[in-house]
C-alpha cells in the first residue's frame, strides 16, 4: 500500500495535525507492508522538512515553486495529485483542517477517487476498507466503506497519537509543472491572532456562556485559559449576542471541536451545543443550575456561581502551573 | 448575475439523533426537516447580491420528493427557480457529480453551498464541484462583494480570517456571518406556489462510498461532582486523575 500525506504547514512550520497524519499513515503502512510519502508543499526549510521522518515517513517529497507560495486549493490540490500519480499511490491522508478540506475533495476528484472526511478510525481493511467517521456533528457515528482502487481520508484533528517512529527519510523536489494561470485567488490579507491557541487545534478549552452576564467580565476566562495554555470558546447566545467572535462559537452551527479537556462555564448544554463538544475526552461543567443538561454529558460538574468559582480554580491553576515549572 | 445555491434537506438541529433497520438508516420518523442552515444564509446572501445588481439565484437539491416542501421555502424567501435532481443524495461525490452534470451548461457566474450540512458534516461538495466544473473554490467564507466580475472575499483559516479576490466564476461555501437569514413573507410563499420548479433525472453515476451502519456514542458515566468550597480541586483531579493537564 502507497500511501500519501499531505504535510500542511504554516509560515514554513509543520502543524501538530500533519505529525498526527504522518503518525497515522505510519500506522496503516506498518500493518499492511506499505511506505508513507510526506507531501509539503510551499516554503519550508530543508531542516523542517526531516522532521517529517522522525513521525515515520518513509519519504518525503516538496514542492516549493513559487506558485505554492500562498495557499490555492487549486494548485495544492493539482501538487497532492501529482505526487499520488508518480509515486501510484492509492491512500491519500489529508488532516481535516480548513485547508485541508480545500485541497481534499479537489484531489478525490482529480484521481476519482472515493472521500471520507471527518474519520476517527483506522482504516478496516479485512474485508474491503471501511472507516469510521462522526456524523451529526458528533451526536453518532457512521462506519463508511469506500469502493474505490485510491482514497481519499480527511481524518479529524486531535483524534490520533503523534508517535515518535523515526525513519531516515529522503528529501526529493518535486515540480508539478503548475503555472500561475492554474490560480485564480488572489490573497489580499491574512490576520492571524497572535499569541493565542488555536481553537480547532487545542488540546485543552475553555469556553463560556451566558452565565458570564457580559462581555467585561470574559478576561477571566482568558486568563484562565492563558494560564492552562488553553483556547477560549464560546456557546451560539453568546457570539449572536456579539460578546465574542463567531469563531468561537461551538456546537452544531459553529465548529465542532475534540479537545482532551473541554470546561464549560455558564453553559446550560443545549443539544446542539453538547454535539460540537461531546467528542472531548474530558468535560468539566460549571453552572449554578443543577437541572442544566451539562451535568449529564460531564464527568465533572461545579454547581455553582461562575464568580465565585473562576478565583478558585484560578488561582489553583496558577499554583499547579508554577509547582510543573 | 447567474448564481446558483445548492441545498439540501437537513433534520432539525434540535433532533433526538436515532437508527432505524439494524442501526443502517437514520430514523426520519417524527423528525423536522430543514433547509440546511449554511445554505439558508447562501441563499439569503445570493438574494442581497442579485437586489443590489441585477440576476437570478437558482436554487438546487439533490433528493426524491419528500425534500420539496423545503425547495418551496427556498423560493418563497426568494429565490428565482429551482431545480430538484430526483436521487437519494448517497454521499457528497454522488450529489457533486449530479449537480456538475446540471451547472455544466448553465453557465453560472457564482455557485455557493454551505460550509457543511449539518447531518453529515462532510463539507466537501464545494470542492468537489470546484474541480468538475474547473473552477476555483473557496471555502468558509464571511464576505462576499462582487463588483465588475471580481469577488471580494473573506474567509476563515486555522487561527485567523483571509480576505482574497477571486474572478468569477467561482464556487463558495457558506460560513456563519455571511449574512442574517431571512424568513419568508406572505407574498413570497403566494409567489412561490407559481415559480418553476423543475425535477430533472440524474445521471447514472454510481456512489464510490456506502454507509454501512451508524452507532450512538456510549452514555457517559456519571458526573463527578466537586463542591463550591473545594473548586480547586478540580485541578489536581483534572491532573491526577482524568491526566489531561
Amino acid at each position: 500500500m502507497k500511501i500519501i500525506v499531505f504535510a500542511e504547514n504554516q509560515d514554513g512550520n509543520f502543524k501538530k495535525s500533519t505529525f498526527e497524519a504522518i503518525s497515522y499513515a505510519a500506522q496503516i503502512a506498518a500493518n499492511n507492508n506499505g511506505n508513507v510519502t510526506a507531501v509539503s508543499i510551499g516554503n519550508v526549510s530543508a531542516e523542517k522538512l526531516a522532521e517529517l521522518g522522525k513521525y515515520g515517513a518513509d519519504h518525503i517529497v516538496s514542492y516549493a515553486q513559487e506558485v505554492f507560495h500562498s495557499f490555492s486549493g487549486e494548485a495544492y490540490s493539482k501538487a497532492i495529485s501529482h505526487a499520488a500519480k508518480s509515486l501510484n499511490a492509492n491512500l491519500i491522508i489529508v488532516s481535516n483542517t480548513y485547508s485541508g478540506k480545500t485541497i481534499a475533495p479537489r484531489t478525490a476528484a482529480q484521481l476519482s477517487a472515493g472521500i471520507v472526511s471527518g474519520v476517527i478510525s483506522f482504516p478496516d481493511m479485512q474485508n474491503g476498507f471501511k472507516v469510521r467517521r462522526t456524523v451529526f456533528s458528533g451526536k453518532a457515528y457512521a462506519d463508511v466503506n469506500v469502493n474505490t482502487s485510491i482514497k481519499v481520508l480527511a481524518i479529524t484533528p486531535n483524534s490520533f497519537a503523534i508517535l515518535d517512529q523515526p525513519k531516515t527519510a529522503a528529501i526529493e523536489i518535486m515540480d508539478a509543472g503548475i503555472g500561475s494561470e492554474n490560480v485564480h485567488t488572489k490573497s489580499t490579507e491574512i490576520a492571524r491572532t497572535s499569541g493565542k491557541v488555536v481553537l480547532t487545534e487545542a488540546e485543552l478549552v475553555i469556553s463560556a456562556g451566558r452565565g458570564m452576564k457580559g462581555p467585561e467580565n470574559w478576561h477571566m476566562i482568558e486568563n484562565l485559559a492563558d494560564i492552562l495554555g488553553a483556547a477560549t470558546a464560546c456557546s451560539k447566545p453568546v457570539s449572536d449576542m456579539h460578546w465574542r467572535p463567531h469563531s468561537e462559537h461551538v456546537g452544531q452551527t459553529g465548529i465542532t471541536i475534540k479537545p482532551n479537556l473541554y470546561i464549560a462555564i455558564g453553559i446550560s448544554g443545549a443539544i446542539q451545543h453538547l454535539a460540537g463538544v461531546s467528542s472531548s475526552k474530558v468535560i468539566v461543567a460549571i453552572n449554578k443550575d443543577p437541572e442544566a443538561p451539562f451535568f449529564k454529558a460531564a464527568d465533572y460538574g461545579i454547581v455553582g456561581d461562575a464568580f465565585e468559582i473562576l478565583p478558585l480554580i484560578t488561582e489553583a491553576a496558577k499554583a499547579f502551573k508554577s509547582q510543573q515549572a | 448575475m447567474k448564481i446558483l445555491v445548492c441545498m439540501s434537506n437537513v433534520p432539525d438541529t434540535t433532533t433526538k439523533v436515532t437508527f432505524a433497520e439494524n442501526n443502517t438508516k437514520f430514523n426520519t420518523q417524527g423528525v423536522q426537516f430543514i433547509i440546511n442552515p449554511y445554505d439558508e444564509l447562501a441563499l439569503t446572501r445570493a438574494l442581497e447580491i442579485t437586489e443590489k445588481q441585477t440576476g437570478t439565484v437558482t436554487v438546487v437539491n439533490v433528493g426524491l420528493a419528500d425534500t420539496e416542501p423545503n425547495v418551496r421555502k427556498a423560493l418563497a424567501i426568494g429565490a428565482h427557480e429551482a431545480v430538484r435532481i430526483n436521487a437519494e443524495p448517497l454521499d457528497a461525490y454522488f450529489v457533486a457529480e449530479q449537480i456538475a452534470h446540471y451547472a455544466k451548461g448553465e453557465n453560472f457566474d457564482v455557485i455557493l453551498t454551505g460550509r457543511e450540512s449539518i447531518d453529515y458534516n462532510g463539507g466537501m461538495v464545494a470542492g468537489l464541484l470546484g474541480e468538475m466544473l474547473n473552477m476555483p473554490s473557496i471555502n468558509v467564507i464571511t464576505a462576499i462583494e462582487i463588483e465588475n466580475g471580481i469577488a471580494h472575499l473573506e474567509r476563515d483559516i486555522d487561527g485567523g480570517r483571509e480576505k482574497l479576490d477571486c474572478p468569477i466564476p467561482f464556487v463558495a461555501s457558506a460560513q456563519k456571518e455571511l449574512t442574517e437569514p431571512r424568513i419568508p413573507n406572505m407574498r413570497g410563499i403566494m409567489a412561490a406556489r407559481t415559480k418553476p420548479l423543475k425535477v430533472l433525472e440524474p445521471t447514472g453515476s454510481q456512489a464510490n462510498t456506502l454507509t454501512t451502519s451508524f452507532e450512538l456514542p456510549a452514555p457517559k458515566g456519571a458526573c463527578k461532582l466537586i463542591d463550591v468550597a473545594d473548586a480547586g480541586k478540580l485541578i489536581e483531579l483534572l491532573h491526577t486523575e482524568a491526566k489531561v493537564i
